[in-house]
């Protein structure tokens, strides 16, 4: 088992130890990830609400990179970068204009691109190649009565993931079960964490992801899982302020599920970035 | 006669239909050209062909001209074959020496540029005029109609036709493949728009059904075989096990009473799970036949041997029979109407809306059932608990239609009964209701009457689609409550409303063995998966299948009334067919010239009907006129060219393919 | 023949549809009025397995530049198997064009279900496009050059 591996820009910078930590446990399952070569940003957020030609266009040069280096599914962990991705491809294979233009502009740059890629994300492999079982046979601590809340983020799953239920999805779920956790039923695993609102119009951004730390502390979680760096910065690092904007303490740990998988796993601490948390350690008894 | 030279006369007849075709098609240019083809005597344009005149036109030449050709441009020849060759015929020539060309739906209608859809028409009239002179003389055979009909399908629709087919004195079979015939119409309260209580209105029908002389109701059966064609169908019909002897059980209750199970244990399908049953029981009191059903995946005999059959103890008339296996039953029919319904939009599919995680969502059809009087509730509407009674009621609309993550069509009952439910559920509980709807869809007699109605009495009504169904409170009054988020598109704003109890309207589907069902009778199904009928306008309940008539929802949702019409159209037709007497085959049957045939028996393995032996005296095979289908498969596979499909010979396809090319 | 423009070059498809399934999704592709390009001539016959492959070789013969059938999808046949007939007939006539050196892409399998008329749009629009990259077939002239 390998893949073709799309780190993204977050997980080479905020979201080092998403990629630490994934690394880790897939090398733990003995599975094989080779990074692409000479990848570019994913062209997601500004990028592609300013000018979404463009940003398709340098999208599908990674796609075209991914298809000179292999056949393999590329893995793309960030959950903006797994989106954007995935609608480059739909919007090439539905809008022949769209087409034409990267076609034309790809091979100007030498590279030809046939759009037949299969771009996973790490749950998606998790679940459905490396299997569930094979996650509970890699269990050292099994998670006794952790409660964890799964926290999937907007763009994950929507619009385009097929891997899972859009509105309820059940991966993260399934995994903290295999590692002997309990999940806890939410009804906003998939709402909005606000995004880059945190920065640019923070009265609105915090409350956001306020909402959301709350209502996990208020149904039990010790612990927050996520599969997106961004969703991960936000929920992690305002705790403090949120906490005394809103009067009340919602400080509890948000990891990536890679992380919580890797600490079942009973791998060391650096393996997994945990040494660059910054909010409170989920202590396993 | 092939062999003397006759002399080959034509008469070429382009239609407009008024501006179908002529407005793309410069029909006098084709005409011009093709009264320079070889054979061809006269070469008209006419605006409506199909007319009285248009045919009278056609006549006219064949005697005046002494025409022995037809070749007619116009529509498809699924649509207007039968009216030329009718045409041809009463003018005294034989009727297959008539061709259509199809210059309307394979070109005027489906393409822009004018040159281009001239030069096809140019070309496949070409074709046909060089294929007409091959077309040979041939009669049409008929065959005696079985005067009996099948009905499958016990709902509405299957009721109503089996009625109509028997109340004219037609022998018929109706099969269910549930224990009593009744279909959802049973479950329902009240019918819109006029709150008739449904059962009041049903059940009369189905005591009917099985009183009548001419009716046999096979009940708990399926149909497992279709064989034959129109007017001679063999059918085998599986009857499954009810482990009671339908002819001595007189639904009494007293094996059910003495089941060993003291209470209903499980989910009781025609209550949709709100209330329990045992493994021995009868669907409902009305039940049609009232006779009881042992179901054996439940039945403790059937899962351990060790039940001490108290049923079959306290049945005084010896009914139970544990050994019972299902029994096949053969019938021969002459013309079928299918009516076996939808399936409901399986809620839970529909994820943001939380049916199975949060209980005190319900479907509509559950709804039905809670404000039943002789539900499980006996009318009272309470919550999941069983006691609580809500006060407040959302109804979400379209849920399963109008989607494109689920089904795209519209669904065309479910604003209607959304409101009946709201009148309902008003009714009987006193609660706050709200329904959210997309668009109200009121096309019917008395309906949106019925919807002002509802305006008047106090419901509200929010349009905008719902977004999600969730526990997530924010507020103290908000706990236990479930919130329906949803775009209100009259002021412009996202709503969050807090309610006890949310009511899905789900949307209806193909029902789940409508594939199966296809396959068995040979016929299609529209890209959603709904039966196809022949013609959605001139022929609504035909198939592509002669003899096979469809009607209910299991051409397309519809309600009761129009469920009801068009079982009567369907058994009109059926009727029809059945006092004809007899059905006019297509001659295109396949025909083995002995002194060519090698004997290499190639044919014969090439035929799904075995309409092909091979004579070992003679050292040929020959075709049982009687089997053969006429798809022409042998044909293609003979290699010494001894086998002739009529209708379709090599020399006419071949003449078309040159007549095509060959400019 | 002459001044072949390539633009303006539309090539000429024999199409043989099955009564059942094809030939009724291209009526319902005209009922719809779903647009597709003017180059198809069509040839009903009742089932696919009428196709005799002397009809391909002949339509290519008399110079189709490119030749569909059209049947129920496997399963769906209105004769149970007749499709199926037609597909291995089809799949060996591949392998013969090929020998023969006409471009396999000038023949064409596809099924197509009577509710399928956008498929039909579709698969039509496709060839089309297909053999105008590959050009006006020269089959025809080297036939009547043998012969001649």
């Amino acid at each position: 088992m390998k893949y073709l591996y799309f780190p993204g820009c977050s997980l080479k910078s905020s979201g080092r130890s998403y990629e630490e930590s994934l690394l880790s446990v897939l090398k733990k399952m003995n599975v094989g990830v080779e990074e692409i070569d000479d990848w570019n940003c994913c062209g997601a957020t500004n990028y592609m609400a300013m000018n979404e030609r463009n940003a398709i266009g340098i999208t599908a040069r990674n796609l075209a990179l991914a298809e000179k280096q292999g056949k393999e599914d590329i893995m793309a962990p960030c959950a903006a970068c797994y989106m954007g991705l995935l609608k480059t491809q739909k919007y090439i294979e539905t809008e022949p204009k769209v087409k034409e233009t990267v076609l034309t502009n790809l091979k100007k740059s030498g590279l030809e691109f046939e759009n037949t890629s299969k771009v996973r994300h790490p749950l998606d492999i998790f679940i459905n190649d490396i299997s569930l079982d094979t996650i509970k046979d890699n269990v050292y601590a099994p998670l006794k009565g952790v409660k964890v809340a799964c926290y999937y983020g907007c763009q994950l799953t929507r619009p385009y993931a097929t891997f899972d239920d859009q509105r309820d999805p059940q991966s993260m779920e399934n995994i903290v079960k295999a590692l002997g956790g309990t999940p806890v039923e939410w009804p906003i695993k998939t709402r909005c964490c606000s995004g880059s609102m945190t920065s640019t119009v923070s009265e609105i951004g915090l409350r956001m992801s306020y909402l959301i730390l709350k209502e996990a502390k208020d149904r039990g979680a010790d612990v927050m899982i996520t599969a997106c760096p961004l969703c991960q910065f936000n929920l992690e690092c305002f705790q403090g302020k949120m906490s005394g904007k809103y009067g009340e303490n919602v400080k509890m740990p948000v990891m990536y599920f890679t992380q919580l998988m890797g600490m079942a796993f009973g791998l060391d601490k650096k393996e997994l970035g945990l040494h660059r948390m910054l909010s409170p350690e989920l202590s396993l008894s | 006669m092939s062999n003397q030279k006759e002399e080959i006369r034509i008469g070429y007849y382009v239609c407009h239909c008024g501006h179908n075709i002529a407005g793309v098609i410069d029909v006098k240019s084709v005409a011009e050209y093709c009264a320079k083809l070889p054979n061809v005597v006269v070469a008209r344009e006419y605006k409506y062909m199909c007319s009285d005149p248009g045919q009278e036109l056609i006549q006219k030449d064949i005697k005046e001209l002494n025409l022995n050709r037809v070749v007619v441009a116009s529509c498809s020849p699924l649509l207007h074959e039968s009216t030329f060759r009718g045409a041809t015929s009463k003018a005294g020539l034989n009727q297959f020496y008539m061709q259509m060309v199809n210059i309307r739906e394979n070109a005027s209608w489906v393409h822009e540029s004018k040159e281009e859809a001239t030069e096809k028409a140019k070309d496949l009239s070409r074709a046909a005029i060089h294929r007409v002179a091959f077309n040979k003389a041939l009669e049409k055979k008929k065959v005696p109609v079985n005067p009996t009909a099948l009905v499958v399908g016990g709902g509405i629709a299957g009721i109503a036709a089996a009625m109509s087919l028997a109340n004219a004195g037609k022998k018929v079979y109706l099969v269910e493949k549930d224990p009593t015939i009744g279909g959802y119409m049973a479950k329902f309260d009240k019918t819109f728009p006029t709150l008739d209580c449904a059962a009041c209105i049903l059940t009369p029908k189905m005591s009917s059904v099985l009183k009548h002389p001419n009716i046999t109701l096979l009940s708990y059966s399926e149909v497992s075989e279709v064989e034959g064609y129109v007017g001679n169908y063999k059918i085998k019909v599986t009857r499954k096990p009810r482990y009671v002897k339908e002819e001595l059980c007189v639904g009494c209750y007293d094996c059910i009473t003495a089941c060993t199970f003291k209470e209903g244990k499980f989910p009781d399908e025609f209550n949709f799970g709100l209330s329990k049953r045992k493994p021995v029981y009868i669907p409902f009191p009305q039940a049609t036949p009232l006779v009881a059903v042992i179901d054996e995946k439940t039945c403790i005999h059937f899962k351990t041997g060790k039940c001490p059959q108290t049923c079959a103890k306290a049945c005084e008339r010896n009914a139970i029979d544990f050994t019972q296996k299902p029994e096949v039953v053969e019938l021969n029919v002459g013309v079928v109407i299918l009516t076996t319904g939808f399936q409901p939009f399986d809620a839970k599919k529909a994820s943001n809306y939380g049916y199975g995680k949060y209980p005190n969502v319900f479907t509509s059809l559950e709804v039905e059932r809670l404000v039943n009087a002789s539900g499980p509730t006996e009318g009272h509407v309470v919550l999941r608990d069983g006691v609580t009674h809500p006060k407040s009621i959302g109804i979400i609309h379209c849920v399963g239609s109008r989607d494109e993550k689920t089904n795209k069509w519209c669904s065309r009952v479910c604003c209607m009964y959304s409101l009946k439910l709201a009148h309902l559920l008003k009714e009987h509980s006193g609660a706050e209701i709200y329904n959210f709807y997309i668009d109200m869809r009121t096309p019917g007699k008395g309906y949106e009457e019925f919807y002002d109605k509802l305006l008047n009495e106090g419901v509200q009504f929010i349009r905008g689609r719902v977004a999600e169904v969730n526990d997530w409170a924010t507020t103290p009054e908000e706990k236990g409550k479930l919130l329906i988020r949803a775009e209100d598109t009259m002021i412009g704003m996202v709503r969050r409303i807090p309610v006890d109890m949310v009511v899905l309207a789900v949307g209806l589907e193909p029902g789940k063995d409508a594939q199966e069902i296809r396959k068995m009778f040979n016929i299609s199904c529209s890209n959603e998966g709904f039966f196809l009928e022949r013609h959605p306008k001139l022929a609504p309940v035909d198939t592509f299948t002669e003899g096979v008539f469809i009607a209910g929802a299991c051409q397309g949702p519809k309600d009761i009334p129009d469920s009801v019409a068009q079982a009567g159209a369907a058994a009109a037709q059926a009727l029809a067919l059945i006092d004809t007497g007899h059905v006019e085959l297509e001659p295109n049957t396949a025909f083995i010239t002995e002194e060519r045939c090698c004997g290499c028996q190639v044919c014969v393995a090439m035929c799904p009907y075995t309409a092909i032996s091979f004579d070992p005296v003679k050292k040929a095979s020959s075709i049982n006129e009687a089997l053969c289908k006429g798809c022409g498969t042998c044909v293609a596979a003979c290699g010494s060219n001894a086998i002739t499909q009529n209708l379709f010979t090599d020399v006419e396809i071949m003449s078309e393919i040159d007549g095509i090319l060959i400019n | 023949m002459t001044n072949m423009n390539t633009e303006q070059w539309s090539p000429k498809i024999v199409a043989f549809f099955c009564n059942w399934c094809t030939y009724t999704a291209s009526d319902l592709a005209g009922v719809s009025r779903l647009r597709y390009a003017p180059s198809t001539r069509v040839i009903r016959v009742m089932c696919s397995g009428r196709i005799d492959p002397e009809f391909i070789m002949e339509a290519f013969a008399k110079g189709a530049d490119g030749v569909l059938i059209g049947g129920c999808h496997p399963g769906d046949c209105h004769y149970s198997e007749g499709n199926y007939k037609c597909l291995r007939r089809y799949d060996l006539l591949q392998r013969y064009i090929e020998q023969m050196g006409i471009d396999t892409r000038r023949l064409r399998l596809e099924w197509i279900s009577a509710a399928e008329g956008k498929k039909l749009q579709e698969v039509v629009n496709e060839m089309t496009n297909t053999l105008k990259e590959i050009g006006p077939s020269k089959i025809k002239h080297v036939v009547e050059t043998i012969e001649k």
